[in-house]
């Protein structure tokens, strides 16, 4: 998967700017996603490639289009120095990883091919050959993000009786 | 490690030994709350997701309290929405016109909270995540946190005449900024909390969110259990925070520093002492909200304007937080007072503290008020002006007309 590199407090409206927020529709969404800083971004991004960023990532209003939009991009994880605490609970909500790793984020160039494994936390820039550890997240967040988010995950478990 | 107060709380409901400042834990929850204005939005996710039980009927609370009694249709809708999915769900805490207090005031009053417990509510500025969470939490009771770090507010000193603890939590804002403490506690400690009452206790932790902080927290002591004593049954377990707990900074306050204070629009950090505001003309006080609308609030109120008449062209509005605080008024005289200085006393409500009805401002207009926010429109119009304060200021500011310490006019 390959890295997509942006700088410091992205905020939710470069994310996903307001004038779209009318729509529900996640793939209308993420055809705007990211398009103020980066108007290729849409054309550019495969299934599977991450977002890295530097610090206060989805800052701004706490609107969960943001995430939403990113997900539905293909986008299967944002590495950041740090995260707003409203778009973290969002993303995580929804089902989108998330990774705070300060050394990855600084250090991964755009373009770098990346893999991560969500069990160790373990973060691998192969272009530049260096690895990097986040904290693994637990694993009932892991099973909501498999699951497709926390309104998902919650379904599942409370039919099985949890 | 050691843990914090907060870190021990969410470590027991997690039911983990030890939890660390930025760990993701997975917590079961005491209390799931929701008002007037989030409630629906909650609903409409439980119901939308097909849940068919909450998971306590005594633990899933709602206050019918921003826009009621009903302004318009609309809040007179969501209200109704709500009454039909607390009888469908047979909730024992469903607080409607008539028993109903402002959320924050009514719970702590009510014995809904204790010490050592987690609670969750749908605050109206984060009902986004807020409403999915909080329908998530009425189905399942649990949810997840990330386990903050904090800061320590250490507390010493005495407080000076007229001082309460929304001059010092105003203050402390001034100090560390508007989000000086972000996503942190702030646990409170040291031998000047014993100058603090439980009032203003409850003041101080109702606007460590005006810091950015998770929560405020204070430990258990004599003045605490005395508060608890006719109110919470249960049993309850306090939580002190272990020598060495981790702590991302120490702020110091002597209260022997702290006066009356005010702040300006449109930041709560925007804090200078209440005699700088000499000059400012006010066209309104409020007197009321989930920070200021206790019996010792009322209290100090009517101290000031016992005797006095409001200035000219100065409206008064008076907002008991709860029904009990409302009838205590009544009994102790106080409604008099206020009658007599020319004020209106209102049922409980939020109704001006977001702009929602009971005292909107017009362009142009300037309010002294003990709410807890002061950005641009909070009241009612953008241009109007909100200044932070305690009763004992607001009630000062509206017999002069200006921002007046309450030592000028007693
Ligand atoms: S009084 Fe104001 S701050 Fe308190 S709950 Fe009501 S609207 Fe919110």
């Amino acid at each position: 998967m390959r890295a997509h590199k942006y700088g410091d407090h992205v905020d939710t409206d470069v994310i996903i700017p307001a004038r779209y927020l009318a729509s529900q529709d996640e793939k209308e969404l993420a055809s705007h996603c990211m398009e103020d800083i980066d108007k290729n971004f849409h054309a550019k991004v495969k299934t599977g490639d991450i977002i890295v960023a530097g610090l206060n990532f989805g800052c701004g209003s706490s609107r969960e289009h943001a995430p939403v939009a990113i997900k539905a991009s293909g986008i299967s994880c944002v590495i950041a120095k740090s995260f707003a605490r409203i778009f973290y609970r969002n993303a995580i909500n929804i089902g989108l990883a998330i990774l705070e790793c300060p050394e990855a984020a600084e250090n991964i160039s755009d373009n770098d091919e990346v893999s991560i494994n969500f069990d160790t936390g373990e973060i691998k820039d192969l272009t530049q050959n260096k690895i990097y550890q986040a904290e693994p997240f637990p694993e009932f967040i892991k099973n909501m993000i498999n699951e497709g988010g926390l309104m998902a995950s919650l379904k599942h478990n409370l039919k099985k009786g949890d | 490690m050691g843990m914090t107060m907060t870190q021990k709380i969410l470590a027991r409901h997690a039911g983990l030994d030890e939890v660390h400042s930025g760990q993701l834990i997975q917590a079961k929850l005491d209390l799931v709350m929701g008002n007037d204005i989030t409630s629906p939005v909650a609903i409409n996710e439980f119901e939308s997701a097909g849940f068919n039980e909450v998971f306590d009927s005594k633990k899933v609370v709602m206050v019918m309290d921003h826009f009621t009694p009903n302004k318009d249709i609309k809040s007179a809708t969501q209200c109704k929405q709500c009454r039909v999915f607390a009888k469908r769900f047979g909730l024992k805490n469903f607080f409607d016109v008539g028993e109903m207090g402002i959320e924050h005031a009514l719970l702590p009053e009510k014995g809904l909270v204790a010490p050592g417990e987690a609670i969750i509510g749908a605050d109206s500025h984060t009902c986004t995540y807020g409403a999915v969470n909080a329908g998530a939490a009425m189905a399942a009771g649990y949810t997840w946190f990330k386990v903050p770090a904090a800061i320590r507010v250490n507390v010493t000193g005495k407080k000076k005449n007229f001082v309460s603890g929304k001059d010092l939590i105003l203050y402390l804002i001034g100090k560390i900024g508007v989000d000086g403490a972000l996503y942190k506690s702030l646990e409170f400690s040291g031998e000047g909390l014993k100058e603090l009452t439980m009032s203003d206790r409850l003041t101080i932790a109702n606007m460590a969110i005006e810091a950015g902080a998770k929560n405020g927290i204070f430990p258990v002591d004599d003045i605490t259990r005395e508060f608890l004593r006719e109110r919470v049954k249960r049993e309850w377990t306090a939580y002190y925070p272990d020598e060495s707990a981790e702590y991302e900074s120490v702020v110091e306050l002597d209260l022997n520093d702290i006066d009356c204070t005010v702040s300006w629009p449109h930041l709560p950090e925007n804090a200078k002492p209440a005699a700088e505001g000499k000059n400012i003309k006010i066209d309104q006080i409020v007197i009321g909200s989930c920070t200021n609308g206790r019996i010792d609030d009322m209290k100090a109120a009517a101290e000031i304007l016992k005797g006095h008449h409001l200035a000219e062209g100065v409206r008064g509005i008076i907002i008991p937080a709860t029904q009990s605080v409302y009838r205590e008024c009544i009994k102790l005289g106080y409604v008099d007072i206020f009658l007599d200085a020319g004020c209106i006393v209102s049922t409980p409500t939020c109704g001006p503290c977001l702009g929602g009805h009971m005292g909107v401002l017009a362009a142009g207009e300037r309010c002294v008020s003990t709410t807890n926010r002061n950005f641009v429109g909070r009241m009612g119009h953008i241009d109007s002006e909100v200044y932070l304060a305690s009763p004992a200021v607001a009630a000062a500011s509206g017999i002069t007309g200006f921002i007046t310490h309450p030592k000028e006019v007693i």
